[in-house]
């Protein structure tokens, strides 16, 4: 008998791959591939298959479907934990850290819930914070501590802060040489504090400078690292960080865990986390750490930094969002959408053909491959809602969707969807805008 | 100069989606392409060829069918391609990927140093953007990451402008360097017609493990730390109201902005009490 493969399922994720005794199986074109002379029906594939592509025929209780029909379809259900994890969660003891055992540099122990704080041009990202609240939660779920790291030149002005938003202690690298945001400098100042404290988990903003920053950190510190999160959770047993992002454009979500090194990895998306309430005078601990290297040991200087003036590029801070797609037919149409912008103080952007059709530039786009954002209000004109479009945008507040399609995608993410003609309606909606704000009368 | 370029080829992403019944990827029929970001990366190394001077070459990790898009990318006017294939790449995360890639680039740059590497800014099936940075850091050449124009070019530095949330920051590096690009970067051309010729002749090489004395340990599943432990589709938001508007469209509207006023969505001095959430 050998394992059989339902390639249907298979998404080549390689755990049946590691987890085989006899390394029977394979992957190949990215699909499991089992030899059957090497096959000695362990089961272990089966057991460990995230997505029950494995079965042994004629033993029906091998297969998870049997121990639980909706394995397959449950997130967050209990894992049988792989021989992976268990080599090092639980076979070693030593590397299961008590909750109040510190961590030695060089040690087998990591413990701690890390956030590092993005500090540039004299600005906090607020996603830095976001990530504090989220910390708390998963220190509060495995018994650590949560510190926040600060690395730049004169900060002090963000330590309280960092501590009103919820860190018990703050590291600080405070170095004229890390006046700027570059790569080299940044990466040297973080790995050498993870090294020395060896916390468990670091997070941070996915952003262009935690994209940036933290690659090459896990790189040198040859961990794993999960890019732009969108859910975190954790085991309070084998501390495993639940690593959930969208895949292949947003049209599947996978959850990642990093089974074999330490620390574990994230950066987050910026605002789907909750930002935290600010406790002002909250006190902790400041540790502060020398920035020991010079200069000449970068091989990068930044020339200048050219402030971006259009109002798009804060398109994931705004507040009120008028967003166009290819149902407005037309650029010159545009102006509709602009109209209600205007009396609402909102930020005009568009979905991805919107912008191939000419009529936006590309940082206006909202989505999978432009912006991700979070308003108060997302009014879409004319968007189909296509699922790479979506994921850019519905964690908004309000929905409110336009559209003359009652099948459209959009209207089932909207609070309200709107079945139309979207020139009748927005021009409307415009008018009664403006008169209720221009009275003051909201009823 | 010595450019090299790294490229992947992906599913059409747009294609692949999850079946809501089984949960599971449906991959039947996805057409393969080369990494858009990528492939202005190439477009970016073939430029700058023409311009000063030198050889282009790409370097792709992936199954033998990747061949393909090498094929193709050389119809563009690179001048040799390689193709990084073997069973126990696979399953590699990010962090084994770009040691593979690495190991390929040593090899190059010991016979022939590199200037210049280009990376797409992230592959569009896993978005990780990863590897680039991944990369630099095991060759030890600065990163460039998120270029949208290079500003100059010489002998010994690049200039480029990168893409951050704030604006532009124009950075410059001292040469070898890695650049992970953005489509703005560049304008695609397209392949001449003796590239093209050129091209289907032309037999990308192959390296496996063996050629590269890899150490097995830090490639394929054995030398990724990070796993995929679930997939599923995005959860959906559930739906809130549903107005038919084919009617009536203007009372209906005036409706709806009345309804966002009165769950104070909408305020009427939105500067004095709305903003912050």
């Amino acid at each position: 008998m050998t394992v059989a493969v339902d390639k249907t399922k298979c998404i080549g994720c390689g755990a049946c791959v590691v987890e085989c005794p006899v390394e029977a199986m394979d992957l190949i074109d990215g699909i499991a591939v089992v030899d059957p002379k090497k096959c000695e029906d362990h089961g272990k594939c089966v057991l460990v298959c995230p997505t029950n592509a494995l079965a042994i025929p004629n033993q029906p209780l091998m297969s998870k479907e049997e121990l639980d029909p909706e394995a397959g379809s449950k997130f967050n259900l209990k894992d049988p934990l792989p021989e992976a994890v268990k080599d090092y969660a639980q076979d070693n003891d030593k590397k299961t850290i008590p909750a109040q055992v510190t961590p030695v540099a060089g040690g087998d122990v990591w413990s701690g819930v890390w956030v590092i704080i993005e500090y540039t041009n004299g600005k906090v990202a607020p996603v830095s914070w976001e990530l504090l609240g989220e910390g708390r939660k998963l220190a509060d779920a495995i018994g650590c501590g949560l510190s926040g790291v600060i690395t730049g030149n004169e900060i002090d002005s963000v330590i309280p802060e960092a501590f009103a938003y919820g860190a018990e202690k703050v590291y600080v690298v405070d170095h004229p040489i890390l006046n700027d945001y570059r790569t080299e400098p940044y990466a040297e100042a973080i790995t050498s504090l993870v090294k020395k404290y060896q916390p468990e988990i670091i997070l941070m903003g996915a952003t262009s400078m935690g994209r940036d920053v933290f690659p090459a950190i896990a790189t040198k510190l040859q961990t794993g690292l999960t890019a732009d999160c969108t859910v975190l959770g954790i085991d309070p047993e084998t501390k495993l960080l639940q690593q959930t992002r969208p895949a292949f454009g947003g049209n599947i979500m996978a959850t990642i865990l990093c089974r074999t090194s330490r620390p574990q990895m994230s950066t987050v998306r910026p605002r789907v986390m909750a930002m935290p309430e600010r406790i002002d005078g909250r006190e902790g601990e400041l540790i502060r750490e020398e920035f020991t290297l010079d200069e000449s040991d970068f091989r990068t200087k930044i020339i200048e930094f050219i402030r971006s003036d259009a109002k798009s590029a804060f398109l994931d801070k705004a507040e009120i969002i008028v967003a166009v797609g290819l149902g407005l037919a037309a650029k010159k149409n545009l102006a509709i959408a602009e109209e209600l912008a205007d009396v609402l103080g909102g930020t005009i952007a568009g979905t991805r053909g919107a912008v191939e059709a000419g009529w936006l530039t590309h940082d206006q786009q909202v989505g999978q491959s432009g912006v991700t954002v979070r308003p108060k209000v997302y009014i879409a004109i004319g968007i189909s809602g296509a699922v790479q479009h979506l994921v850019g945008m519905e964690t908004s507040d309000c929905i409110i969707a336009i559209n003359n399609d009652p099948e459209a995608s959009i209207l089932k993410v909207a609070n309200f969807g709107i079945v139309g003609d979207l020139f009748q309606i927005v021009p409307a909606m415009t008018a009664e805008f403006k008169k209720r704000l221009q009275h003051g009368v909201a009823n | 100069m010595n450019f090299v370029v790294c490229l992947k080829q992906v599913p059409d992403t747009s294609e692949v989606r999850i079946d809501p019944v089984t949960n599971t990827l449906m991959r039947e029929g996805v057409p393969s392409i080369i990494n858009p970001y990528d492939a202005h990366g190439l477009e970016e190394a073939i430029r700058l060829k023409e311009k000063v001077g030198g050889k282009v070459t790409i370097v792709c990790m992936g199954p033998p069918q990747a061949k393909e898009a090498l094929k193709k990318a050389m119809s563009y006017g690179a001048d040799r391609a390689i193709l990084l294939s073997d069973r126990a790449f696979g399953g590699s995360d990010s962090l084994a990927t770009a040691y593979i890639l690495s190991m390929a680039l040593k090899k190059l740059h010991e016979t022939e140093p590199i200037d210049l590497v280009f990376a797409g800014k992230e592959a569009i099936d896993g978005d990780t953007a990863q590897t680039g940075p991944g990369i630099a850091q095991r060759l030890g050449f600065p990163q460039l990451t998120y270029a949208i124009k290079v500003r100059e070019l010489t002998e010994t530095s690049i200039t480029v402008e990168r893409k951050t949330e704030s604006g532009r920051q124009v950075v410059q590096a001292q040469l070898p360097a890695l650049l992970t690009v953005e489509k703005e970067l560049n304008d695609l051309s397209y392949a001449s017609l003796p590239n093209m010729m050129k091209a289907a002749a032309y037999e990308p090489e192959t390296w496996d493990a063996k050629t590269l004395l890899f150490d097995v340990k830090q490639m394929g599943l054995k030398g990724s730390p990070t796993s995929v432990s679930r997939i599923f589709a995005p959860p959906s938001r559930s739906g809130g109201e549903i107005i038919d508007a084919s009617k009536d469209p203007a009372s209906i509207a005036a409706t709806v902005v009345q309804k966002l006023f009165q769950s104070n969505v909408i305020m009427v001095n939105p500067l004095a009490k709305g903003g912050k959430r």
